[in-house]
């Protein structure tokens, strides 16, 4: 057996139970912008919460954002409007502070092979960041940490490089490498996308089991939906720099009120009915469409029932209102204005 | 009848270290029009096959038994023919074609190559002609024959990779991974576009993909591979919904159906880790990672047996005597 990690970060690292680990507040980021071309408005009004022990999965198209969000949320990104808080406190982009942030706050990417260096066996990998830090007790946390990630008895793999290894067991590094430095939140980009089917389910328990176990919390970015019903405890769907729907899983997937988030759902195999294939390719973020920023590609809208309920209007023309961080009741929040005159079948409490 | 038969096919790739098997005696059997879906993990030989189908394999590589095509073996095919198989027989759609376009040549003019190859009759303003029309099937404007690969997105350019793949009115066609590294919708617009065309032009096609909820949904049916050989065949919703080889529950259940309670919070995989082709566990290859494996599974000689209408497994708890030979060591 092996000691159980801790979560020690720095500073005022102790939120509640309840309140947010890891907040954006009306975070905008724009790109360019220089000479007469426009700017890409990448992240444009985003609210999220991250409680301590919670995984919130972000789901959206490529090139909806929320890459950009989550490198705003590790602090890779300084936000052009609105800030990033940690347990409470705005982010401070000094050096030095973000050191200590970039300790408490992981990040994963979706490529294993491409986050470790082919030269460096898999102590060196997990070690680096111990000795960034200067945490000392080098060995006993490498073992620690590679334990976790389920790489057993982790002196075996000590010596071994990258090419030894299998893709499963790689992204098993890399989450090691982030554990070894006792982060509190994991931001997780696409963490399992290049992993083979079967390979899939083991990676995701394990983030799983650290939720349990340390208690970390979780941003997981991600296009598949199935990954947000396996491990996420709320779910936020993006599109065009906004997040347009949010919820947990059972709310969002068995009654989606965004019809943004009703087509992706609906173009699953396995899902009933005929599927909603949007038309064209994502929006360009240089060019977001006035009124509801959905309203080009909207089925609702092409079909109709926008103007049967009377805001077809407002679709085309009314901005609509940013979405609170603050976890609703009972149902999801969806930034639509059919779906904000249409009741919801179980509306009765 | 039969478009394409595979008999005893194996595929063994000299290497530094030795010989690899990556393909171990597979036969599978395709009629015309019919869809089939071929599942499995990286290293399990599915993208091999799809290769010796058109004998696109590098030197290093020795095939043996039998690739029939239209009756006709592939592998002992002279040069000439081959290349008249190839495109307008059967075509291949690779898995990230779109890196595989010319940057600096127009788009329309790589569709055209290999009509105005395979059919020297055709004047270049008629392939010109077919060019266009092949663009808009796939859901793309004429005009875009003009442009260059780079104006174009992801999607589009798989778009680009099927036009080409029909520019011949092949028979066959073998999707290698065709949507990996696509988004969700772009993944449903190209799915949508094949399998309509497919059914539309009555072409056959063999699709490969690790997602099993893929296959289901656009193929007929489903073969699983694990370690060089099939281990499970069928009709492909029920092999989806109902497999018998545990290798293949286990790629079934990898991606969760959204509002099935069972999957909710419980992500499901697969123990250990995917077989080195260069050194087989003995017996049932998979017996290592088997949830259920049995003693002798470690030294059974596997075999498809028939696990029910169109169907076959191997796994020793389908083998006709295998319920029989539990039963009566209970019984003593």
């Amino acid at each position: 057996m092996t000691a159980p990690v801790k979560p020690a970060g720095p500073g005022p690292g102790t939120a509640g139970p309840g309140t947010a680990m890891l907040s954006a507040d009306g975070v905008a980021v724009r790109f360019g912008g220089r000479g007469r071309r426009p700017a890409a408005r990448a992240v444009d009004g985003v609210n999220l919460d991250i409680a301590a022990g919670e995984i919130v999965a972000l789901v959206g198209e490529s090139g909806c954002g929320k890459t950009t969000l989550a490198r705003t949320l590790l602090g890779l990104e300084q936000p052009t409007a609105g800030q990033v808080r940690f347990a409470g406190e705005p982010l401070s982009y000094r050096t030095g502070a973000l050191k200590a942030y970039r300790r408490a706050v992981q990040l994963i990417l979706q490529d294993p092979t491409g986050s470790l260096n082919p030269r460096h066996t898999v102590y060196e990998a997990v070690a680096e960041g111990v000795r960034i830090h200067r945490l000392g007790d080098e060995e006993r946390r490498v073992a620690d940490a590679l334990a976790r990630c389920g790489l057993r008895p982790p002196e075996r793999f000590f010596q071994r490089y990258p090419h030894e290894l299998s893709g499963g067991q790689r992204q098993r590094v890399v989450i090691s490498g982030a554990l070894v430095l006792e982060p509190q939140v994991l931001v997780a980009d696409e963490p399992v996308a290049s992993l083979d089917a079967s390979v899939r389910g083991e990676i995701l328990s394990l983030l799983l089991r650290l939720r349990d176990d340390l208690g970390l919390a979780a941003l997981v970015v991600t296009h598949d939906l199935g990954l947000a019903w396996n491990i996420a405890d709320r779910l936020a769907v993006m599109y065009l720099g906004r997040i347009v729907e949010v919820g947990t899983p059972e709310q969002v997937f068995a009654s989606p009120r965004h019809p943004y988030t009703r087509a992706l759902m609906s173009v699953l195999p396995e899902s009933p009915g005929e599927p909603v294939v949007l038309t064209g390719e994502p929006p360009d973020a240089t060019r977001i469409p006035a009124g509801c920023r959905f309203h080009p590609r909207c089925p609702e809208l092409a079909s109709g029932a926008a103007a049967a309920a009377g805001v077809d209007s407002q679709c085309r023309g009314v901005a609509l209102p940013v979405l609170p961080a603050a976890a609703p009741g009972s149902r999801s929040m969806a930034a639509c204005h059919l779906a904000d005159v249409t009741p919801e079948p179980d509306d009765a409490p | 009848m039969s478009l394409l038969e595979l008999r005893d096919l194996a595929v063994t790739y000299r290497t530094a270290d030795g010989r690899v098997p990556a393909v171990r005696g597979v036969s599978l059997r395709l009629d015309e029009g019919q869809t089939l879906g071929i599942a499995g993990e990286s290293g399990c030989g599915k993208s091999t096959l799809a290769a010796a189908v058109l004998r696109l394999l590098p030197r290093t590589a020795t095939v043996t038994g039998e690739v029939l095509f239209q009756d006709e073996d592939v592998l002992t095919m002279r040069w000439g023919r081959l290349r008249a198989v190839r495109w307008a027989g059967a075509s291949i759609v690779f898995q990230g074609a779109m890196h595989s376009l010319n940057p600096v040549q127009k788009i329309g003019k790589q569709i055209a190559e290999p009509i105005l190859l395979h059919e020297p009759k055709v004047t270049p303003a008629a392939a010109a002609k077919r060019v266009a029309s092949l663009l808009e099937q796939v859901g793309l404007p004429a005009w875009r024959a003009n442009g260059y690969p780079h104006e174009l997105s992801g999607g589009q350019k798989q778009r680009i990779m099927i036009a080409m793949a029909l520019a011949c009115s092949p028979n066959l066609i073998v999707a290698d991974e065709p949507t990996t590294a696509l988004d969700v919708m772009i993944q449903a617009q190209v799915l949508r576009l094949i399998t309509g065309l497919v059914a539309e032009r009555g072409i056959s096609m063999i699709m490969i993909s690790h997602d099993l909820s893929v296959l289901s949904v656009t193929c007929q049916r489903l073969a699983v591979m694990y370690a060089g050989r099939v281990v499970e065949e069928g009709p492909a919703h029920e092999v989806f919904t109902g497999a018998q080889h545990p290798y293949a529950q286990a790629l079934a259940f990898a991606f969760p159906v959204i509002g099935d309670e069972r999957s909710r919070l419980r992500p499901r995989g697969l123990g250990g880790d995917p077989p080195d082709p260069a050194d087989l566990p003995s017996g049932c290859s998979f017996h290592p990672r088997c949830p259920v494996a049995e003693p002798e599974c470690t030294s059974v000689e596997t075999a498809l047996w028939p696990a029910g209408p169109a169907r076959v497994a191997a796994c020793i708890r389908v083998r006709p005597d295998h319920a029989a030979a539990s039963l009566s060591e209970e019984a003593g």
